[in-house]
């Protein structure tokens, strides 16, 4: 059938181990086609078999009340109410942003929102966990530039708010960046479309672009570390058009709405070949291709071209014939192309038919849900030593500590990224980038709004994966807390480095059971993801940055907080215990120049109560503005609710060391300014409630006081924190401020 | 109160103008798609902002010769108000509806934010509900919003009052001649700015200053003495 000889080469080249070629072998009964060997590297690849990954991912939890849709599917689906559910996910593109920026970060968010849509729900909301290098690294400025301008590129013209966010730097991205894309999107509870096949004999068509040789092995790439052969893998990059994503959101829309649709799956990762086995394995049923029929946009492309292009903007449905026509007629009005290209069989087979002859012929469940999995050796990963604050000097002076740490590479504003993203498109963004949490509202609902975050302490996680992985999903379900919502449901992108290393595996195990234990102990269960492995560049891993995007919601949007919006005579209560934890903080890096310590303990009992109790001073209207305390401490925090209110505070300092007591990162806690008046009711039901309750600043005035320790003027403090960015990005910075 | 909203493939802001026309004109705009060639009766026409045909050639290069473009120059030449936001104002100038054209931002970047504009003349069908010189706050979304003209047309515009809408106050996002963000025709009917005044028209959205155009146009609301 081939005329291509399979040589160990080719296999290696294939990114197939010896043993899982043997399997093929006995799979099969025969050598594979080039083709068939194609396919099998397409689907058993780590990006879509997840076979490292999948016995820990299935320790999480996935279900709950509101669950409607876990892991498994297209995207998470959770109901709100009302007939309305949220449909989300997050989906990394790393390799092919480091390669292409611009195209790579455009492709992911395209990749993702074709994840919502296609389940039948309309975009509403993004987001994207950006990680680059050191700022100093000669690559690091080009790849955000492009990154950057990708994300916008494609979000901005596909017309979906980028309500939030992430960019942090460290040198141990220095060679393999992390681009990881968040979409959320509405649909109704009785309209929600699945990638499951049901019935046999029926047309299988293919929807939206044609096929090109763009991104072929492109899975296959992102499942491999980098080397100096880097700069050859461009073309396993795919091109994005947005236009056509559009075009195909709204064709997919109204198409749904005909019922013509059984199931429908959209070409990501390995293309046609990895959403037909889907679709077809889901069901038990087989699937015939016929390659001839399938729009091609170059000539004389191959069977083995055509099933690994990752040409983007393409779908795959299974549709009841008797509503072919009205269906082809939405995809001509809008442009795109609608054809028949195969049927569903009932055979378990999958087989592909090209220039009239039988090019593959293989086991479709085995390619699919029972592709080979992996117990991987580990080793306990051990956590960094604990440092005490009383054994770190204090700063010479903390006033320039704190503009120092205001303008930091990680701690600066990111105004110089978020204002390349529309952020008020469909004109329901309540709150946008710069806050704790992006807010939503939902679109024709009176009161309900929606609210997204996005975090991960990479830093935590290399001291500490178990800590780590727990503390990324606190502060999310935090974040969502500060703006009022309560907490539904998250999405974890878990990138990690080469998994056949058991330090890394160990990595990836406890930072999952870190990640399981905090959604069970804050009822936060994980309803979709995506792994990516192998983000190595010669041997060297990236941080353990697995991250996680929580959605939320808010009953009533008039009852929430915001980062600014202080008023003088307002009082800071600190919800939460005193600083004291100065290991792993940004503190120690950016002033101390150190990276060690242990990273914080996360009390999960703690963070719900404080959380809880928080949310409901909110929802009760009793808050002026409410900051979640996570990087730089309280001494940020309130930084940067001053900053956003465009008002000074003056600190009234607690018990304990001043550094930590200002800059450490103790877990669980926030800090809401409440009126003169309702201060004191608020500590009293703390006290009573056992949360610990401390009156830290006053807001007035145009500088953030500690008085006879420093002031530091709120104009000073702006320009610290607007201007690195945009200097940096300007060439103005050479080097890195870190380290003194 | 009539009002239509062009459709064009690519563009994204057409729910966010409709909702707008349907909350401040309490009627549900009609729509009309690319390939119309008639307009019925009605009181504005809307081309709205987005990304038609993906901009892929010049902003609004191709949009402006799809064929419902020919039915907006008609309605246009009969006087029907016409309005153009963001990619809608360069699809009108590539349509030869207003002078001038939109360039690339001096940044080369998307902009996002909020810019103030200078209701630089009340006398207009789309500015009679502000006051002139009053500053109102309003939103810009654009890649492609630099405004530019020859000489000879800005010193027309300007001495025909047709410049309607100045960026103020140093918030000029894209390089725009002369804070140029809004302009209208000679015959006064058709008008095309950058900025999103749709996105500014409730209070959730942060501000109200938005309706102030819509009103205008429509013959809506209150209005203020010249």
């Amino acid at each position: 059938m081939s005329d291509i000889a399979i040589t160990p080469d080719l296999i290696a080249a294939h990114g197939l181990k010896p043993d899982e070629y043997e399997r093929i072998l006995t799979l099969i009964g025969r050598e594979p086609t080039i083709t068939e060997l194609g396919i099998f590297s397409a689907m058993w690849n780590e990006h879509c078999s997840y076979k490292s990954s999948k016995r820990w991912l299935r320790t999480l939890p996935t279900t709950g009340a509101r669950v409607i849709q876990g892991p498994g599917e297209n995207a998470g689906v959770v109901d709100i109410g009302d007939g309305d559910c949220v449909v989300f996910k997050m989906e990394s593109h790393n390799h092919p942003s480091f390669i292409e920026p611009y195209q790579g970060a455009a492709t992911g968010v395209g990749g993702i929102l074709r994840d919502v849509f296609t389940m039948g729900a309309r975009p509403v909301a993004a987001m994207n966990a950006l990680r680059f290098g050191a700022p100093d690294h000669p690559k690091t400025r080009h790849l955000v530039a492009g990154v950057v301008a990708g994300v916008g590129g494609y979000g901005n013209s596909f017309g979906v708010p980028t309500v939030g966010g992430e960019v942090n730097f460290h040198p141990r991205y220095n060679g393999n960046c992390l681009v990881n894309a968040f979409a959320a999107g509405l649909a109704k509870t009785d309209a929600i479309f699945y990638s499951k096949a049901e019935g046999v004999g029926l047309p299988v068509v293919y929807l939206g672009a044609k096929t090109g040789r763009d991104g072929v092995g492109g899975a296959t790439m992102a499942s491999a570390e980098f080397d100096e052969t880097i700069e050859e893998k461009r073309p396993t990059v795919q091109v994005g058009d947005p236009f056509t994503e559009k075009c195909l959101l709204e064709a997919c829309l109204e198409l749904m709405q005909t019922g013509a649709v059984i199931a429908i799956q959209d070409m990501g990762a390995a293309g046609l070949t990895c959403s037909a086995v889907e679709m077809g394995a889901k069901g038990d049923l087989g699937i015939e291709l016929d390659l001839d029929r399938v729009p091609v946009r170059e000539a004389a492309m191959t069977a083995y071209e055509m099933m690994l292009s990752e040409s983007q903007e393409r779908m795959l449905m299974v549709l009841k014939p008797e509503k072919r026509q009205e269906a082809e007629a939405i995809f001509v009005k809008w442009g795109l192309d609608f054809a028949i290209v195969g049927r569903t069989t009932d055979d378990l087979r999958f087989r592909i038919l090209w220039e009239g002859r039988e090019v593959a012929n293989l086991p479709i469940k085995q390619l699919g849900d029972e592709a080979p999995e992996y117990d991987r050796p580990w080793i306990e990963p051990v956590p960094a030593k604990v440092i005490h604050a009383a054994d770190l000097a204090e700063p010479a002076d903390y006033g320039a500590a704190i503009l120092r740490l205001v303008g930091s590479p990680d701690l600066s504003s990111r105004r110089w990224v978020f204002e390349q993203y529309d952020t008020l498109i469909q004109g329901n963004s309540l709150q946008r980038p710069g806050g704790d949490a992006g807010v939503v509202r939902v679109d024709g609902h009176a009161t309900k709004a929606l609210a997204f975050s996005s975090d991960v302490t990479p830093r935590y996680c290399e001291a500490d994966p178990y800590q780590g992985g727990a503390q990324a999903v606190a502060e999310c379900w935090r974040n969502l807390t500060a703006v009022g919502a309560t907490p539904l449901a998250a999405t974890d992108n878990l990138n990690f480095g080469n998994p056949e290393k058991p330090e890394i595996m160990g990595q990836l195990v406890k930072a999952i059971e870190g990640i399981g234990t905090a959604c069970r102990a804050l009822d936060f269960p994980i309803v979709s993801g995506n792994v990516s492995l192998y983000n190595e560049t010669f041997g060297q891993a990236i941080l353990p940055t697995p991250t996680i995007g929580g959605v939320g919601l808010i009953e009533d949007r008039s009852r929430t907080a915001r980062i600014g919006g202080m008023a003088s005579g307002d009082v800071l209560l600190m919800i939460g215990r005193e600083g004291s934890h100065l290991g792993s903080s940004i503190y120690l890096r950016e002033i101390e120049g150190r990276e060690d310590g242990a990273a914080p303990l996360v009390d999960l009992a703690e963070e719900k109560r404080h959380g809880d109790f928080v949310r409901s001073l909110i929802q009760a209207g009793r808050v002026a503005a409410c900051h979640d305390l996570s990087d730089g401490g309280l001494a940020i925090a309130i930084a940067e609710m001053c900053m956003a209110s465009g008002i000074g505070a003056t600190l009234a300092p607690g018990r304990g060391l001043l550094h930590a007591w200002l800059f450490g990162e103790d877990q669980g806690r926030y800090v809401v300014a409440v009126s003169p008046a309702t201060a004191d009711a608020v500590t009293a039901e703390c006290n009573a409630a056992g949360i610990p309750c401390h009156t830290v600043a006053t807001a007035g005035g145009d500088a953030l006081i500690l008085p006879g320790r420093f002031s530091v003027a709120l104009a000073d403090l702006t320009v610290a924190h607007e201007s690195w960015f945009p200097n940096y990005m300007a060439g103005e910075i050479a080097e890195t401020p870190a380290a003194a | 109160m009539k009002t239509a909203v062009v459709l064009l493939p690519g563009l994204n802001r057409d729910r966010d103008m409709i909702a707008a026309l349907r909350s401040i004109s309490g009627v549900e705009p009609l729509t009309v798609w690319q390939t119309e060639t008639a307009i019925p009766p009605v009181n504005l026409i809307v081309v709205p902002g987005g990304f038609s045909y993906g901009d892929y050639l010049r902003c609004g290069a191709i949009a402006a010769r799809s064929p419902v473009m020919q039915a907006v120059a008609a309605e246009a030449a009969r006087g029907v108000p016409v309005l153009g936001v963001c990619n809608g104002f360069q699809i009108l100038c590539e349509a030869g509806l207003l002078p001038g054209a939109l360039m690339r931002n001096t940044s080369l970047k998307f902009v996002c934010r909020e810019v103030k504009l200078e209701v630089v003349t009340n006398r207009t069908r789309f500015t009679s509900g502000y006051a002139e010189g009053q500053i109102i706050r309003c939103p810009v979304a654009h890649h492609d919003g630099n405004y530019f003209a020859d000489e000879a047309t800005l010193e027309r515009l300007h001495g025909e009052g047709q410049v309607v809408f100045r960026y103020a106050e140093g918030t000029n996002p894209n390089g725009a001649v002369r804070d140029i963000a809004g302009i209208v025709s000679e015959s006064g009917n058709v008008m095309g700015l950058m900025p999103h005044p749709e996105n500014l028209v409730e209070p959730e959205h942060g501000g109200t200053d938005g309706c102030g155009i819509f009103e205008s146009v429509l013959g809506l609301g209150q209005k203020v003495a010249a």
